[in-house]
């Protein structure tokens, strides 16, 4: 096989509809008939539902129909867990899922109450305010302490607490470091991770085909299969009557997965009711409550280690804000709890964690999932450790590193996806060298020392992370050369901007020799494709991209065996590339893949037993476990000492995803994983009230980056391929947004002598406002 | 987020813009650029029963040249950034616009706009106090000028009448040997002001402070003037340590409000803070002034 | 409540629309779901965004800030407009090629404002081309080569 394309920063297939403004998005569906929903979100967050009363809603001219919970009926069910949690042992795991609709109790601000369907989307929002709402005020839980706290209120009164679960890992034995520790850090770190905010918001539009028995729904979702598998199991209906389309999605980054939102059900059960197809597009506003958060954690942590700042153990016990309900199970916890572990030896581990019921929105896991706030910990331990025993922060780190040849490299515990957190490959020195270097980091003192000079306040910072990515359980891919020579495959993944649609083009046009522009990769249609889990977890070209190349591999195999019989030639003879076959060295011997997917499916003629027609194959891959991303970003501030306002001067990043399919699209990602990790560390803040009432719901208020809050970025790689796949990919999905909270924790610092003065960082997000208050408090 | 109902109105004429607005009082709203009308309608946080579009009225627009610069209401950001009036005559307008939103916001809002919404965070109303501007309010049956000072009353509340319209804004010109400065602290480019200053300094012909302007926005109920700041840079010769002092007492004379993304603490040590900047600067740009005039 | 409709004519990529609209309806959702025109995007219709920039009588402006009613007898741009046919604009292939757009939301209101900019802007450095983005919000791409792209169009248009 030749390898034209994989590897090749080949131009997006994609691009040109994006371009052009023909892609078509969720709300650019029209249907005939179609009505609009709106949803009342309750505005209080935590509170016993007196009323919900819509019968002045259902007066209003252009409205079709107002529900609530009451209306539902036997619908009226709590949803399903979507992901169970691990089986760890001696773990509690409480499972409070939502319903589509509250009916006794509201539990966060923003949960749906009612549904309005009208003639139009303006109407809808009319009827909203004529439904007349009486809700009892209970205190609201927004402290994950005080949550926890004797006599605290009840999210879940059936639970008797706020505990929504509590799991316990280690290896080693955490006692054994500490007492033979020289030197032991302990402190108490916060870190909040924000929304996700795609500039798309979520959306649903869906038609039901009453006469036919056919349920059609185009849904902004990750994971397509997962929500028509859920839909017909709701419904009753068998999977092949229900259809779900992930047309293309305006960003996801992982909250667009939680399954079920409950206008995922509200919307097909109304649609069955009025026989009439219905759209509801999500607006800004109820984003910020309506779609999953990720938000915090609190952590007590230690650190034990050797006076030479080898580390010997670490305990961390840890609160996780779960929101009102948890049905994603512990996904991002035990994300923190294994990430934390980092590139480091860490012989002795002990790690709890306690899940917390509050009244804010479902948290479930956004880029980074988790992994953020593990990363946070370690890396300012182990920063707080350099400066008190008189080490290099580079230095330490390394000194710490796994080295090369102890891969596979078993952490004796648990990971998301139920397998034991092993690294499959790494080399970890030689990402720290490049970062140095690129940074400028041997020079950096003297560069520092003639800024200040000059009264402009410099600093540096570098910080490592790993990432699991790539898990299971599988994806499968269709492959067919098509009779006009084009080459279709389809797979149950969703897309929002990854790049599938070509990388999964480069990979099978390499295979069967054609041009990567002939390849149509359908993605999210799971009339299309019947199996698959979705995108997440940095997973959809690891799992998926080897599906489609084992694929790939059987029609090349179909490919060569049909042609051999054409030529009637060996297979070593022939010659597969630009879209047709040939035999080696024999000048215009050569026959279209068109030619041959049509003599696959012969009209007349003898066909051998056990033939299949068609140039065509599905198969499936299913990676053993996750395979391990590496990285270490380094990272130049100047700090206003005064205002206390940031300019990044130098953003270096250097990662190892394994093999590289197309660099340029993995830059992509890469860098706009590190603007939301910019975003997360110094910009984006939910800020919440006393009574659970978010206080900057808009985009004026939560602030994402802009272009000149994000820097030009220096890019490196180098490759350690992963042994778990024969492609030896690793996802980078999400490695970008990991490591910039310690980062500019550690670049602050440095940039305003901190550590001289006594002031730590122990907080993401940071800001000027707090940078202030920090220095206040220091006197 | 879609705007209540309302009945358009679209007025070609100024008169009958006003005799709209006099038929239909506080029930009415003036449609301008619509920037900062539109989002707070689309959130339904206003849901005016009547707008009035004023946008075809072509008398309202426009910078007209005179003893003091005379801006119509309707004069859009973008036209001001490009008019070479206001970058030679008023240089701390043409310093503040790009501050406000972006460039597509500003092909749009217009400043009687922004002054009539009179957000106290934002740039323009603390500009035209420090300038001594003067609003003209017409209505149906009147016309009148009220000093800036006077006509920003409270967070999103002036001297405007429910018939009147905001049509026109004059602008004195500043002395010879005046320097000017305009400075803010946004979280991100565009965003309103955390806390922003608009200092002007006019040397006398002895080198000393003659006059002194110093008016903050983002820090107050409405644009503020630090009177006694000011006061305290008069005569003399415009040293760091002046401006420090004059910076404390600006501190000492506010009482910010805090936001979401800034405590009251920090809004008031960042007006502290960019008052001696901006005053520094502005002192240091009379001074080339007064050189070149020589 | 008044559902009083006015009758409207614009003038949307050279083409001319006679439509009746109710008074409150957002210029975007006119050019979307009246003329079909679903490029142009809408992120958070509180003028924020910068996804459902178009230009109005040549201006880029927020179509999530203007009503229907207001177009009349005005001249808009979509981002349906910049292909001439199906060649791309220069910054249109700049974009391709530089990989400027991922899951391409935002992709629109970039072309638009970005298009203009280039238009008065023909070497503009990568500072004045950052601050000229500064009003559209991209999640995906960390604008980077959304820049490169913009350089890109801007040096090939010089020639
Ligand atoms: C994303 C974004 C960011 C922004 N950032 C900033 C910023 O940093 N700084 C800043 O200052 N502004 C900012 N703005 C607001 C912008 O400056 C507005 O344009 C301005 O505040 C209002 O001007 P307008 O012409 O758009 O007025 P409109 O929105 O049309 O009207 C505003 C109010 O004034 C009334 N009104 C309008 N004209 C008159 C008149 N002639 N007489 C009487 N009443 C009248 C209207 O009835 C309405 O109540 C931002 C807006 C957006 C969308
Ligand atoms: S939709 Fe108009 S600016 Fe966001
Ligand atoms: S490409 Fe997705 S928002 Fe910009």
């Amino acid at each position: 096989m030749e390898t034209r394309y994989f590897g090749a920063s080949v131009k997006r297939n994609e691009d040109q509809r994006l371009l052009t403004g023909q892609a078509l998005f969720i709300d650019d569906i029209e249907l005939p008939g179609m009505l609009h929903a709106a949803v009342l979100r309750s505005a209080v967050a935590h509170g016993r539902i007196v009323t919900v009363d819509v019968s002045a809603a259902l007066k209003r001219e252009g409205v079709v129909a107002a529900y609530t919970a009451q209306d539902l009926g036997d619908f009226w069910q709590p949803g399903p867990l979507l992901v169970p949690p691990p089986p760890i042992e001696g773990s509690v795991f409480n499972l409070r899922t939502h319903a589509c609709l509250a009916k006794d109790k509201v539990r966060y601000a923003g949960e749906p109450l009612a549904i309005v369907i009208a003639a139009d989307r303006y109407i809808a929002e009319d009827a909203l305010a004529d439904i007349v709402v009486d809700i009892e005020i209970l205190p609201a839980l927004v402290d994950l302490e005080a949550a926890l706290a004797k006599g605290a209120a009840l999210v879940h009164e059936d639970l008797g607490s706020n505990i929504a679960a509590h799991i316990h890992q280690g290896k080693g034995d955490y006692a054994r470091a500490a007492s033979r520790a020289d030197h032991i850090i302990k402190r108490r770190f916060l870190y909040e991770h924000g929304i996700s905010s795609p500039i798309e918001t979520r959306g649903i539009v869906v038609q039901w085909d009453a006469r036919g028995g056919q349920l059609t729904m185009w849904d902004t979702t990750q994971a397509p299969v997962f929500v028509r598998n859920g839909l017909a199991a709701v419904f009753g209906l068998s999977e092949r009557q229900v259809r779900v389309i992930a047309p293309f999605v305006g960003g996801g980054f992982g909250p667009k997965i939680m399954m079920f939102y409950p206008e995922e059900l509200l919307l097909p059960w109304a649609a069955m009711q009025l026989n009439r197809p219905i759209k509801w597009i999500e607006d800004r506003l109820e984003h910020f409550v309506a779609t999953t958060h990720e938000r915090g954690q609190v952590h007590d942590s230690k650190i034990a280690l050797t006076k030479d700042g080898k580390i010997l153990g670490v305990k961390d016990v840890f609160l996780h804000d779960s929101g009102a309900y948890d049905p994603y199970g512990l996904t991002v916890p035990i994300n923190s709890q294994c990430t934390l572990l980092g590139p480091y030896v860490i012989p002795d581990y002990d790690s709890t964690f306690t899940c917390v019921f509050t009244n804010l929105p479902i948290v479930t896991p956004y880029r980074g999932a988790g992994r953020q706030h593990g990363v946070f910990v370690i890396e300012r331990l182990l920063d707080i450790a350099a400066h008190e025993l008189g080490i290099d922060p580079a230095e330490i780190r390394r000194r710490n590193l796994i080295p090369p040849d102890a891969f596979p490299y078993d952490n004796e515990i648990i990971y998301q996806d139920f397998a034991p957190l092993s690294y499959d490959s790494g080399d970890y020195e030689p990402v720290l060298d490049k970062a140095l270097s690129a940074i400028g980091y041997a020079g950096f003192k003297d560069e520092q020392a003639a800024a200040r000079a000059k009264g402009k306040h410099l600093g540096i910072a570098v910080a490592a992370y790993v990432e699991g990515t790539g898990i299971g359980p599988y994806e499968g891919a269709r492959v067919q050369v098509q009779a006009n020579g084009r080459v279709s495959v389809a797979t149950g993944i969703g897309t929002q901007g990854q790049g599938h649609y070509t990388v999964f083009a480069q990979i099978v046009a390499d295979q069967v020799g054609c041009d990567v522009r002939d390849v149509d990769v359908v993605t999210g249609d799971t009339d299309r494709f019947h199996w698959g889990a979705g995108t997440f977890a940095s997973r959809g070209a690891v799992v998926a991209g080897n599906a489609v190349n084992e694929a790939s591999k059987v029609v090349r195999q179909k490919i060569l065996t049909l042609a051999a019989e054409h030529f009637e030639c060996a297979e070593g003879d022939l010659e597969l590339g630009q879209g047709q076959v040939s035999i080696v060295g024999v000048r215009g011997q050569a026959i279209r893949l068109s030619e041959l997917a049509q003599k696959a499916n012969p009209m007349r003629g003898a066909v051998k037993p056990g033939a299949e027609p068609g140039l065509e194959s599905t198969q499936y891959f299913g990676p053993p476990s996750g395979a391990t991303a590496s990285g270490v970003h380094a990272m130049i501030v100047e700090v206003d000492p005064e205002t206390f306002t940031l300019a990044i001067r130098k953003y270096v990043i250097v990662h190892d995803c394994g093999t590289v399919i197309n660099p340029l699209i993995l830059a992509g990602q890469i860098i706009g994983g590190a603007a939301q990790g910019i975003g997360n560390a110094f910009y984006e803040k939910l800020m919440y009230d006393d009574a659970g009432q978010l206080l900057n719901a808009s985009l004026a208020d939560y602030l994402l980056p802009t272009s000149l809050d994000v820097p030009r970025f220096v890019l490196d790689h180098t490759v350690t391929p992963s042994p778990l796949n024969p492609l030896g990919i690793k996802g980078a999905g999400e490695a970008g947004a990991i490591p910039a909270g310690p980062l500019f924790a550690q670049a602050i610092e440095d940039a305003l002598g901190f550590k001289a003065k006594g002031i730590e960082l122990l907080e993401i997000p940071l800001s000027p406002a707090r940078l202030w208050e920090l220095t206040q408090q220091a006197g | 987020m879609k705007p209540a109902s309302f009945k358009y109105i679209l007025a070609r004429t100024l008169d009958d813009a006003l005799a709209a607005k006099t038929e239909h009082g506080d029930e009415a709203r003036f449609l301008a650029g619509g920037q900062s009308l539109v989002p707070t309608m689309n959130f339904r946080l206003a849901q005016p029963a009547i707008l009035i579009d004023i946008n075809p009225i072509a008398a309202l627009s426009g910078v007209r040249d005179g003893a003091s610069i005379r801006i119509g209401a309707l004069t859009r950001y973008r036209m001001l950034e490009a008019d070479p009036l206001i970058a030679a005559r008023q240089p701390i307008l043409r310093e503040a616009l790009p501050h406000i939103a972006h460039p597509q916001i500003r092909n749009r809002g217009t400043l009687g706009g922004n002054l009539a919404h009179a957000d106290p965070a934002s740039e323009m109303p603390a500009i035209m106090l420090a300038l001594g501007a003067r609003m003209r309010l017409q209505s149906a049956a009147n016309d009148r000028w009220v000093d800036a000072n006077d006509f920003f009353v409270s967070a999103m509340e002036t001297a405007l009448r429910p018939d009147e319209m905001l049509t026109e804004i004059d602008i004195p010109d500043s002395p010879p040997g005046t320097g000017t400065c305009f400075m803010e602290v946004a979280r991100r480019q565009g965003d309103f002001a955390q806390a922003g200053v608009a200092a002007i300094v006019t040397l006398g012909a002895d080198g000393k402070c003659g006059g002194v302007r110093l008016a903050f926005c983002g820090v107050a109920e409405r644009p503020f003037h630090a009177d006694a700041a000011a006061q305290s840079l008069i005569g003399g010769d415009g040293s760091d340590d002046s401006f420090r002092q004059a910076a404390e007492l600006a501190m000492a004379a506010l009482n910010p409000p805090g936001s979401t993304h800034a405590s009251a603490g920090y809004q008031r040590h960042l007006a502290g803070v960019l008052a001696r900047r901006a005053l520094t600067t502005a002192h240091a740009r009379a001074t080339t002034e007064v050189r070149r005039d020589h | 409540m008044t559902t009083e409709r006015h009758a409207i004519s614009v003038t949307v990529n050279g083409v001319r629309h006679d439509k009746t609209v109710e008074a409150r309806m957002l210029l975007s959702d006119f050019i979307r779901h009246e003329l079909l025109l679903s490029g142009t995007h809408v992120g958070c219709e509180h003028g924020v965004c910068g996804a459902c920039t178009i230009w109005f009588d040549g201006f880029p402006a927020r179509s999530c800030l203007m009503f229907a009613v207001q177009a009349d007898g005005h001249d808009i741009a979509t981002v349906e407009g910049l292909a001439d046919n199906d060649k791309l604009s220069p910054l249109q292939q700049a974009m391709h090629e530089a990989h400027g757009l991922q899951c391409g939301y935002c992709t629109p209101g970039i072309l638009m404002t970005m298009s203009h900019f280039l238009a008065s802007n023909p070497a503009p450095d990568e500072q004045a081309v950052r601050e000229a983005l500064s009003g559209n919000l991209c999640r995906c791409t960390g604008y980077q080569h959304i820049v490169d792209a913009v350089l890109l169009a801007a040096e090939r248009m010089r020639g």
